[in-house]
């Protein structure tokens, strides 16, 4: 009786293995800035409901400096405990040979994506991962503030840095002791990376590495730009400006602190929420430029999900990053978390733009966003940024001239570069 | 076997059955250690050796199968321009390096100090019999007890310059004018790291003080009391010297421990030339960068750095570790 019953299990379970039907057991990894999380688990319990499958979160710190490590070693590893991972824009070139080729499994949708969102994953012909949401930062600003002290909006940083300091020197004097001028991310980490390419480029500086390998960065326009942040800390900015972080910042702008901050999109959802002290009383634009006939620039950002190669359920996998990423969840991601889609149509639908004005807002900022240069720089991409980073911070901790850091910068980058990258 | 001529019979007899006795008890006793020496060689020398051997090839973290061997170059490398200059290169010639291990040593310097002080107050004073000294003792060893992931994120937030709790106080005692960025500014990163890391481990120190504490036999304190010898002297000449064994072993811990700290840097302020660390520069290098053998060269010196200093340590501490009596 017992074996006949085994052999009726062991019956039905191949039976089940032969159908298409299994319900497998997903892991997606990512990294959690403001309400990711709320989002991502909704719309998981909704591919969980369609297609019976079983989706947990794992969750990593906020910082993508520190998702890249944990990722690495999962990887090396051959770990085949994640499914999807969520990757940074940057991370394509770096860890390609660890995830599968997505292009033959959406062929039929990749027309749809935003086009450079969809090249900045693609790796010779090889697509690593299909777009998530993007990321283009603003300037936000206090317009109530504005308002009261009868400012514009500055057009340029050199505008921005006298406003900040008049208001919060106003409202300090009226009693408003913790006002600071301008919070932005400048910890040593990845997104200070980020802040002062925009800073440098829209000075005329140049990037980091040129697209064709060559550099440039030691140049008087750049240190123009480092000596301006760096002026910044302790006078419109906090000293511990240098060791914020994305939400760090927030936090600040966000509790009424800050008359202006630099941060991704995903800041104005949450100002405008219910339990926000500035609701309905900031706006946003473009950054600043560096001067009267030089640019603004806003540094291309977003996450993207890749499916690993050493998953043991490639093809429910598949299936996630294509549900995650079809219209009707980018439309609400869009609108509960005011990051921008990566399906073009998303911009221009009514509901979108009623709700969460910002996106078509953005729509031509994040079709010139400036990718960091990690094409250029293959593999070595994340030591050329931490060096990169290491210049600026120490130059805004006053440890050395921007000029001085900038020789050094030149110096260590040609190093790395050796014969080529 | 011929006997010796000055051996009689019955005692080369007696020595051939003692040696064989003593040959089994040697056998028997690597026997019963094989196991561990097993695991040791498994969980410990096996990875120390791909360390090292990893340091002296090309690795990367993905193509750990292809490494190959590049003898020297991750240490020290002269490349030469061909024009008759060149420069240095590898990690011997890495300021960055230098700093980490100089950042390192500072830091167990000055924590092991604060630690062995803080701790030696607060086991004498635990030593002493009052009301609920048993709460105390439990109450003090709370930080030690708290994961110092945890801590070190707890402390972060307390340290905020805007948020944190610490400005606040300080503020409203009237020790500073403006809120201090205490993680953010390269003068006091150091600083709040120590801090925290004093916090933290003073109680582990105090508990292996008053351990030593509790060994000094009673009547030497009822004879000096007799003798009226003043209460300082009294420590001076008799307590620490008979706490001096214990107290040497707990710094050497504490020595060890410190200078492979990772988790309060990385924790608290990760990425900056001021406070990175010997094992924050090799994991960097490891992970982040894609840098394997350069990491496991960094991972490799930081070993021996760590082995000398210590053994330095217990050279000129003259410590007793065979554990009999001097």
């Amino acid at each position: 009786m017992k074996r006949h019953l085994q052999f009726m299990t062991a019956l039905a379970g191949a039976t089940l293995l032969a159908g298409t039907a299994i319900a497998a057991e997903l892991n997606i990894v990512h990294g959690s800035v403001g309400r990711d999380q709320e989002i991502l688990r909704a719309q998981l319990d909704k591919f969980e409901a369609e297609t019976g499958h079983t989706v947990t979160i794992v969750s990593m710190p906020e910082s993508t400096t520190d998702q890249f490590a944990q990722y690495k070693l999962w990887l090396a590893a051959q770990s085949s405990d994640i499914d999807v991972y969520r990757l940074d824009v940057i991370w394509a070139p770096q860890i390609e040979t660890h995830f599968i080729d997505l292009m033959p499994h959406v062929e039929d949708i990749i027309g749809d994506f935003v086009p450079g969102a969809v090249e900045s994953q693609m790796v010779g012909d090889k697509l690593v991962a299909l777009p998530m949401f993007l990321g283009a930062p603003a300037l936000y600003y206090r317009s109530d503030l504005l308002e009261k002290h009868g400012k514009a909006v500055p057009e340029t940083w050199q505008e921005m840095t006298e406003t900040a300091r008049a208001i919060m020197e106003a409202e300090r004097a009226e009693g408003n002791a913790d006002m600071w001028g301008f919070v932005f991310q400048g910890a040593a980490y990845e997104g200070l990376t980020c802040n002062a390419q925009e800073w440098i480029v829209s000075f005329g500086g140049g990037r980091i590495v040129e697209n064709d390998g060559s550099i440039g960065i030691n140049n008087p326009q750049a240190a123009e730009a480092l000596t301006m942040a760096a002026s910044w800390v302790g006078d419109i900015a906090p000293d511990g400006v240098l060791n914020y972080k994305e939400e760090d910042a927030r936090g600040v702008f966000q509790s009424g602190n800050a008359v202006f901050m630099r941060n991704w999109n995903y800041a104005y959802a949450l100002g405008n929420g219910d339990d926000s002290p500035i609701k309905g009383n900031f706006g946003v634009r473009t950054l600043p430029t560096g001067g009267e006939g030089k640019p603004s620039a806003h540094t291309l950002g977003g996450w993207h999900l890749g499916v690993s190669k050493y998953s043991e359920n490639q093809e429910e996998a598949i299936e996630l990053v294509r549900f995650l990423n079809n219209y009707e969840n980018q439309k609400e991601r869009a609108i509960v978390t005011s990051r921008p889609p990566t399906l073009t149509a998303v911009y221009e639908d009514a509901e979108v733009a009623a709700e969460q004005e910002f996106i078509p807002l953005w729509k031509p900022v994040v079709d010139g966003a400036l990718p960091r240069p990690s094409a250029a720089t293959k593999r070595q991409y994340n030591e050329v940024s931490s060096e990169f980073w290491t210049a600026v911070h120490d130059t805004m901790s006053g440890n050395g001239t921007a000029e001085e850091n900038l020789a050094k910068l030149e110096a260590r980058l040609k190093r790395l570069k050796g014969a080529g990258w | 076997m011929s006997a010796a001529p000055d051996i009689s019979p019955a005692t080369a007899r007696a020595s051939a059955r003692t040696s064989r006795l003593s040959r089994e008890r040697i056998r028997s006793a690597w026997l019963f250690l094989a196991p561990m020496l097993i695991v040791l060689a498994g969980v410990a020398l096996y990875p120390l050796y791909r360390t090292i051997w990893f340091s002296f090839t090309d690795a990367s973290l993905d193509l750990l199968g292809e490494a190959r061997f590049i003898g020297w170059r991750n240490y020290l490398e002269y490349v030469d321009y061909g024009n008759g200059d060149g420069e240095w290169f590898g990690l011997l010639a890495d300021s960055r390096w230098w700093r980490s291990v100089w950042n390192t040593v500072w830091f167990a310097i000055v924590s092991v100090s604060l630690e062995t002080l803080f701790g030696l107050v607060i086991a004498l004073v635990l030593h002493k019999k009052f009301p609920g000294r048993v709460w105390v003792q439990a109450a003090v060893l709370i930080p030690w007890a708290i994961p110092t992931i945890v801590s070190a994120r707890m402390w972060a937030w307390m340290l905020h310059d805007q948020f944190g709790i610490v400005n606040d106080m300080l503020q409203r005692i009237g020790l500073i004018d403006a809120p201090v960025a205490w993680t953010a500014s390269p003068e006091t990163a150091m600083i709040a790291v120590i801090m925290v890391d004093v916090w933290k481990t003073t109680p582990f120190m105090a508990l292996l003080i008053l351990a030593g504490l509790q060994m000094v036999p009673r009547d030497m304190y009822e004879a000096a009391r007799l003798d009226g010898v003043p209460p300082f002297r009294l420590f001076r000449r008799v307590t620490l010297p008979l706490i001096m064994p214990a107290l040497l072993v707990a710094i050497v811990f504490r020595a060890l421990d410190a200078l492979r700290v990772f988790d309060i840097v990385y924790v608290m302020t990760p990425n900056t030339d001021a406070t990175r660390t010997m094992s924050v520069y090799a994991r960097e290098n490891l992970f982040d960068f894609d840098r394997f053998a350069y990491g496991s060269a960094a991972s490799t010196l930081l070993f021996f750095i760590i082995a000398l200093i210590t053994i330095g340590f217990i050279y000129a501490t003259r410590m007793n570790l065979e554990g009999d009596e001097r």
